[in-house]
């Protein structure tokens, strides 16, 4: 008999169905085969007990560095798809940075065969917009797409000419291919290390002010317009950018934004004694950016709430401020700190779910992040009440940089079901014969 | 925690203004008031860090701190290692961190450390053992304390203690400038009655006002008037490419100080200046040496006050040096 898994009483929460119920999921195989009846003849050879728990489609994270091919001393495809299981998460999607840069199809097929080997989640590329990322020459977005990319990006690295940009926007929407675009205008942010403001202007740090996101929104956004280029907009970091995005989208453009989960939490204030740990890009900002990136989260202008995961190895953050590298390795607090949004209110449980599956499954447009009968199983179990203490133990990713260890969290994942199998377990299944 | 205090609240590591408490400033001038007897007696030492080593780490150039710094650890009997990092380590790839650790194994007793990235004296100040003292001499944009308290002891002798009477300007690059920031923490810690930054809007930081506690004036005109201290601060000439200024010379005819500019302040005004001076670009030479410059004074003050951090963050860190 085929492989069975019953997840049985939990709260099944599906925003893309617009389901919340207790009930429960009956998976056959790699397939969703039920939900509340089972199928026909249906035998559980494996249950999860998911009463007091949450149960929802697995999550999707737009952004998370797994450091493969290049930079294998911060982390692998298997180190952080382990890590990415344990929290939950059953499809990444890889910015083009990696070394050498996603430019070319046997990198996209080197992190799709790493990944299945792996095992624990789909792993997804971006392709780069510009060859090798120089910001100059086209990529052959055709090829790239055929190898299967999901979209393109030029990630971090800029494009200071707005003809190669608005070229590379037309060419990119010949195919059909979304770009995800940071909005940091190179000159504004040149040499810039943390928010330009009250905390830059006491710790005598390089600044990047507030208009180096707004002034590229607006360069974008023209060119969305001019070109047709469906645009996703990555880790805004300040209210007025959200406002554009807002605007932009109430005028009929097509075009979608997400936040990192830190960002939502965390302000320039928290690099205070030049805590290396909260070095990020887009810099932490002021409070008011912060409620306005929640804002943003609440009413739909922002669908998407990403770990931007960047794992590092302990010498990249032991330096002087400037001279450390910047990121999180955010995996294993994407859920706590998007649930923690639910516990102030400023979110409804199925609006915080909605921003980890249905949100960006649509920007990524490869049908997962919902719960359907003959979807593939992909699901995450978790506990919204559990409070946990982050440990450099308790973290599967190689990275420990966090600024948020040692703190208590609230929400911990108990199962993930990646293609119908067990890819996390925090204790032992029942087993029923 | 405050890194720079001890249990007791006396000076552990000497990094930054920002985070002492008031007494332990006028401390430090009370201490350099002693030691400024040393360094005008004929023999110039007292035996107070016999045996200990101190190690000038300067990781960015310079000739004046370095100097008086050095000056200041032989005065007090210590022995003296100058490392000039920019040209060794640092270029063949050897992490900050690794530096430090073999110049601990050497049984270092202080850092004086410099260095052009913001955060670095604090950062070492982390990693250097319990009995170890740091001294920062200049971090990036940051902070250059034993500057900042130069120029306080140098305030006070001119215009007394009570700093609440007393109206101060600095003027010129606020932005790239450690002293500046320095300099107003200090004023502020010890109660200044005003203190204004006069400069245009490209050599102002973001939120000043704000995050330092000052009055803004963009023009000289009117952010002189009645000042009783004037201190001018050193523009880079890089400053030009930058595109933050159009030239040097556009620059001294609206901020550069002039007779006339200090005709302004009160008539008792002190004229300061960090060093090196640009003369004819932020400041006049009839000026520089006038009746009012106090600009070499200030630099005799450096020792004077080098010394009682020196002495005073030893004696903190636990050693029995200091008898």
């Amino acid at each position: 008999m085929r492989r069975t898994l019953e997840i049985r009483g939990g709260r099944v929460i599906d925003p893309a169905n617009r389901l919340d119920a207790i009930t429960n999921v009956y998976i056959v195989g790699s397939k969703i085969a039920g939900i509340g009846t089972p199928p026909e003849g249906f035998k559980s050879r494996n249950v999860i007990d998911a009463s007091g728990k949450v149960v929802c489609p697995g999550f999707v994270d737009l952004a998370a560095r797994l450091r493969e091919p290049g930079l294998e001393h911060k982390g692998s495809i298997a180190s952080e798809t382990r890590a990415a299981a344990a929290s939950g998460i059953t499809t990444l999607c890889v910015p083009p940075d990696t070394n050498p840069a996603i430019d070319a199809p046997p990198e996209v097929a080197l992190i799709r065969r790493l990944a299945k080997r792996a095992g624990y989640a789909w792993v997804v590329s971006l392709g780069a917009l510009t060859r090798g990322l120089d910001g100059e020459m086209l990529s052959d977005m055709g090829i790239l797409k055929d190898a299967g990319v999901v979209g393109v990006s030029n990630a971090m690295r800029p494009i200071k000419s707005t003809m190669v940009l608005r070229r590379a926007m037309e060419y990119a929407a010949t195919f059909k291919l979304p770009i995800h675009v940071y909005p940091l205008e190179p000159w504004l942010s040149e040499r810039g290390s943390v928010h330009e403001g009250v905390v830059s202007t006491r710790l005598g740090l390089p600044g990047i002010p507030e208009a180096a996101e707004t002034t590229e929104i607006a360069r974008l956004l023209t060119l969305a317009e001019h070109t047709g280029c469906r645009v996703h907009f990555c880790r805004l970091s300040t209210r007025k950018g959200v406002k554009m995005i807002a605007r932009a989208k109430a005028d009929g453009l097509r075009v979608s934004a997400d936040v990192a989960a830190h960002q939502l939490h965390l302000t320039e204030t928290d690099i205070d004694g030049f805590n290396t740990y909260a070095h990020v890009m887009p810099p932490l900002r002021t409070t008011q950016d912060r409620d306005g990136l929640r804002e943003g989260v609440a009413d739909g202008t922002i669908t998407c709430i990403c770990s931007d995961h960047q794992p590092h190895e302990a010498d990249a953050k032991l330096r002087p401020f400037m001279q450390t590298e910047p990121g999180i390795s955010g995996l294993e607090t994407l859920l706590p700190l998007t649930l923690s949004l639910v516990e102030s209110g400023v979110l409804k449980m199925s609006q915080a779910i909605s921003r980890l599956t249905a949100g960006p499954a649509q920007v990524l447009g490869t049908g997962v992040g919902s719960l359907e009968v003959g979807a593939v199983a992909d699901l995450c179990v978790f506990d919204p009440e559990m409070d946990w203490r982050l440990t450099p133990e308790a973290m599967l990713s190689r990275g420990h940089n966090t600024p948020f260890m040692g703190l208590e969290l609230r929400g911990q994942v108990c199962h993930t079901v990646h293609e119908g199998r067990i890819s996390f377990a925090r204790k032992p299944l029942l087993e029923e014969h | 925690m405050n890194l720079q205090l001890d249990d007791q609240g006396r000076l552990r590591h000497f990094l930054d203004i920002a985070g002492l408490p008031r007494d332990v400033l006028i401390n430090i001038m009370d201490t350099a008031e002693k030691f400024s007897g040393v360094t005008e007696q004929a023999v110039k030492k007292v035996p107070l860090l016999r045996g200990k080593t101190i190690v000038n780490v300067f990781f960015e150039n310079s000739t004046r701190t370095r100097t008086t710094f050095e000056l200041a650890a032989k005065r007090l009997s210590a022995d003296v290692l100058n490392l000039n990092i920019s040209t060794s380590s640092a270029s063949k790839g050897e992490t900050l961190l690794d530096t430090l650790a073999n110049l601990q194994a050497m049984h270092s007793d202080m850092f004086v450390v410099r260095h052009e990235d913001s955060g670095t004296a604090e950062f070492i100040a982390r990693h250097v053992p319990p009995h170890v003292a740091v001294i920062n001499a200049g971090d990036g944009r940051h902070a250059h304390p034993t500057q900042a308290m130069l120029d306080m002891f140098t305030i006070r002798r001119h215009k007394g203690s009570d700093f609440g009477r007393l109206r101060v300007a600095i003027v010129g690059d606020i932005m790239h400038s450690r002293v500046a920031r320095s300099q107003i923490h200090a004023l502020n810690t010890l109660l200044t009655g005003e203190v204004r930054v006069i400069a245009p809007r490209t050599l102002l930081p973001g939120n000043v006002r704000e995050a330092l506690g000052v009055h803004v004036f963009h023009r000289p005109e009117e952010g002189l008037r009645d000042v009783d201290v004037i201190i001018m601060l050193r523009l880079q000439k890089e400053r030009m490419s930058g595109a933050l200024l159009p030239s040097e010379h556009e620059y001294f005819q609206y901020w550069g100080l002039t007779q006339e500019r200090l005709a302004l302040a009160a008539p008792d005004a002190i004229v300061m200046h960090p060093g090196p001076i640009n003369r004819g670009v932020e400041i006049d030479s009839v000026v520089a040496d006038g009746d009012q410059s106090v600009i070499l004074e200030q630099v005799t003050h450096g020792i004077a006050v080098r010394m009682a951090v020196m002495a005073m963050s030893m004696r903190s860190s636990g050693t029995e040096g200091a008898a």
